[in-house]
């Protein structure tokens, strides 16, 4: 990619390089100061509610500038009331739980389904396929309401469990819409030369095409991870028990039961509780997520 | 020889007879996840038409047939009409704003650098890369909630910037409640959504971008194409398939856009300027118990969501795009 063209057109005189060399040196400017100023929106907004949980509530309403007296003090205080008096400790085990397990199934069950359809065409295959596409085109809330009573009746609404399953069955369409085209790319000789060699259909599946197919599964898992953790939806509506309650759940009651009384400290510090541990997770793993990003554009 | 059922290069379709042993591997690996899929998804969206014909819940909690009184009553509800054209004017500018806004700046960061040799991207564009992305790793309704406190009248850093703008324009941002307005609490409820979403697309577009043989810009600027015109008749031309799915998924977002509104305007906003169609829907069902009324109100989002996809696939064909593969 380098190289290939290292000189500029013939017919472009020595003025007229000169000329395009002050234009790329503008251009060069301008582009960097636009994005230093859209890196300033987004990062500003971060600092300055990593600040505010070290503000008492009274300080906070002296206005968005006010240095706070007591720093550590302050941060220890707002940090142990949310975690403790407002439970996001709580919550944040109950996201991890019900994520984790969530993410688990869908991948387990979505890598499946989606090996299979892609694979073994049966007859109602194509059917199938068509089916969980259509899963992704409909929004959740229309079927919000007969959700809810579904879950009433086998008695899994305000628990966990009920709460996985729908996680798992709501993320499953995108899932096995994400790898098939993955599955459907494998050369078939391998799996027959897994055949040859005595593997059964589940050997092959889960030694030999799963591991082929890692970036897909690895870009999946990514998306699904941020998908399910961002939940907002599927708890409030199903899941209105405060001990079952999620982060994400957590932080809207947070914010609005206590009306007037809202400890703001406490609420900022809140934010940073649930930030910081997948901004870390991210810059960690930033690398693979644009990757996948690549991974889902090219195929 | 591997038996019948075997794949063959490419998997022809037909009803092949299968081992016994791969029988149950398929009937496995897809009936399984189907059960779930088709009683957690597939029956309530089945369900929830038929509920929307019924006038389940509200005065009695019977489930009588009633055709389409919902809809006559939705269609006459001054608020949920309003509902639903905020729902549209977020799904015109949501996506509009966050693609074109994308775009720029991943071109910026691809093919920003100078324009003698190879094309080039700008130095430390990886670092604006990173810090872009920030928000797409926050959850919603935090970014609802930043975003909340961030534009509070008094304390918030909004405001505690502007206010210190020169020559008495200041002045103005004096208390000013940007949620509290009904000019501008639509537009500011859009920043916030635009916020969280520029990045994963200017990374998303990155990708796409970077993905175009490097020949393609050496021989339009051998031609003689300046910058803007790379930029619409190669980089554009070459990421169509990206940006159509971005416009979908963003303007998709924006017809739902629940909890971003339930963080920011919990009421539905000043003379309900922000308020939504599933925030509507919400209070229907889960307030009011009107499950066939808020059902009604689902159909007509998704109806919505469908005509949305539909018109965007219309429009990008119309502009000479691929037909689908």
């Amino acid at each position: 990619m380098s190289a290939v063209s290292t000189k500029t057109p013939q017919s472009d005189g020595p003025q007229e390089e000169r000329k395009r060399e002050r234009g790329d040196l503008g251009i060069l400017i301008g582009s960097h100061v636009v994005l230093i100023c859209w890196s300033l929106i987004v990062v500003l907004p971060l600092l300055w509610t990593l600040f505010s949980s070290a503000k008492t509530t009274g300080e906070i309403f002296s206005g968005p500038f006010t240095m706070p007296h007591d720093i550590i003090g302050t941060l220890k205080d707002n940090f142990s009331s949310a975690w403790n008096d407002s439970h996001l400790g709580r919550y944040l085990l109950n996201t991890v739980i019900v994520v984790g397990i969530a993410l688990a199934l869908v991948m387990a069950l979505g890598s499946m389904c989606a090996y299979t359809l892609a694979r073994f065409p049966f007859p109602g295959s194509r059917a199938i396929y068509y089916l969980i596409l259509a899963g992704n085109t409909f929004p959740i809330f229309l079927a919000i309401v007969p959700l809810f009573f579904v879950l009433k009746n086998v008695g899994l609404l305000n628990s966990l469990p009920g709460l996985i399953l729908t996680y798992v069955a709501f993320a499953f369409p995108f899932t096995v819409f994400f790898l098939y085209p993955f599955f459907r790319a494998l050369p078939a000789e391998i799996g027959e030369a897994a055949e040859l060699d005595g593997a059964g259909d589940w050997r092959t599946f889960v030694q030999v095409m799963l591991p082929m197919a890692r970036p897909g599964i690895a870009a999946v898992t990514i998306f699904n991870f941020l998908g399910l953790w961002n939940q907002f939806l599927l708890p409030v509506a199903l899941n209105t028990d405060e001990k079952n309650y999620v982060l994400s759940q957590g932080m809207a009651n947070f914010a609005s039961s206590a009306g007037y009384e809202v400890n703001f400290g406490a609420l900022f510090a809140g934010v940073v509780i649930t930030v910081i541990p997948v901004l870390i997770v991210y810059v960690i793993f930033q690398r693979q997520l644009q990757g996948s990003l690549s991974a889902g554009t090219m195929k | 020889m591997p038996s019948a059922g075997a794949p063959t290069a490419a998997p022809k379709r037909g009803g092949r007879r299968m081992r016994p042993s791969r029988l149950l591997f398929v009937v496995i690996t897809v009936g399984l996840p189907m059960v779930l899929y088709l009683g957690l998804v597939i029956w309530p969206f089945l369900q929830a038409i038929y509920y929307s014909l019924t006038n389940w819940g509200g005065f009695s909690s019977s489930m009588d047939f009633i055709g389409l009184d919902n809809y006559k009553q939705i269609f006459g509800d001054d608020v949920f009409m309003k509902a639903l054209r905020n729902n549209v004017i977020l799904a015109i500018l949501v996506p509009l704003v966050t693609v074109v806004l994308s775009f720029v700046l991943a071109t910026m960061v691809t093919v920003g650098g100078s324009t003698t040799g190879a094309v080039r991207g700008l130095k430390g564009s990886n670092i604006y890369r990173v810090v872009s992305f920030f928000p797409y790793t926050i959850p919603a309704i935090v970014i609802g909630l930043i975003w909340a406190q961030m534009y509070d009248p008094s304390k918030g850093i909004v405001n505690g910037i502007l206010t210190h703008l020169p020559f008495g324009l200041g002045d103005r941002f004096n208390s000013f409640a940007w949620l509290g307005e009904t000019a501008t609490a639509m537009p500011a409820s859009i920043f916030v959504i635009v916020w969280g979403f520029v990045g994963f697309y200017m990374v998303l577009f990155v990708a796409a971008i970077k993905g175009i043989p490097a020949e393609l810009y050496d021989a339009a600027r051998i031609d003689g194409a300046g910058r803007l015109r790379t930029m619409f008749s190669v980089t554009l031309p070459m990421i169509r398939e990206t940006v159509q799915t971005a416009y979908i998924y963003l303007g998709v977002l924006a017809l739902d856009a629940f909890v971003y509104m339930a963080a920011l305007n919990p009421t539905g906003g000043p003379d309900n300027s922000t308020l939504v169609m599933s925030q509507d829907l919400f209070k229907t069902a889960f307030s009011q118990g009107q499950y066939g009324r808020a059902s009604a109100m689902g159909v007509v989002l998704a109806a919505v969501t469908l005509l949305f996809a539909a018109l965007v696939f219309g429009v990008n064909r119309l502009l000479g795009g691929k037909a689908d593969k």
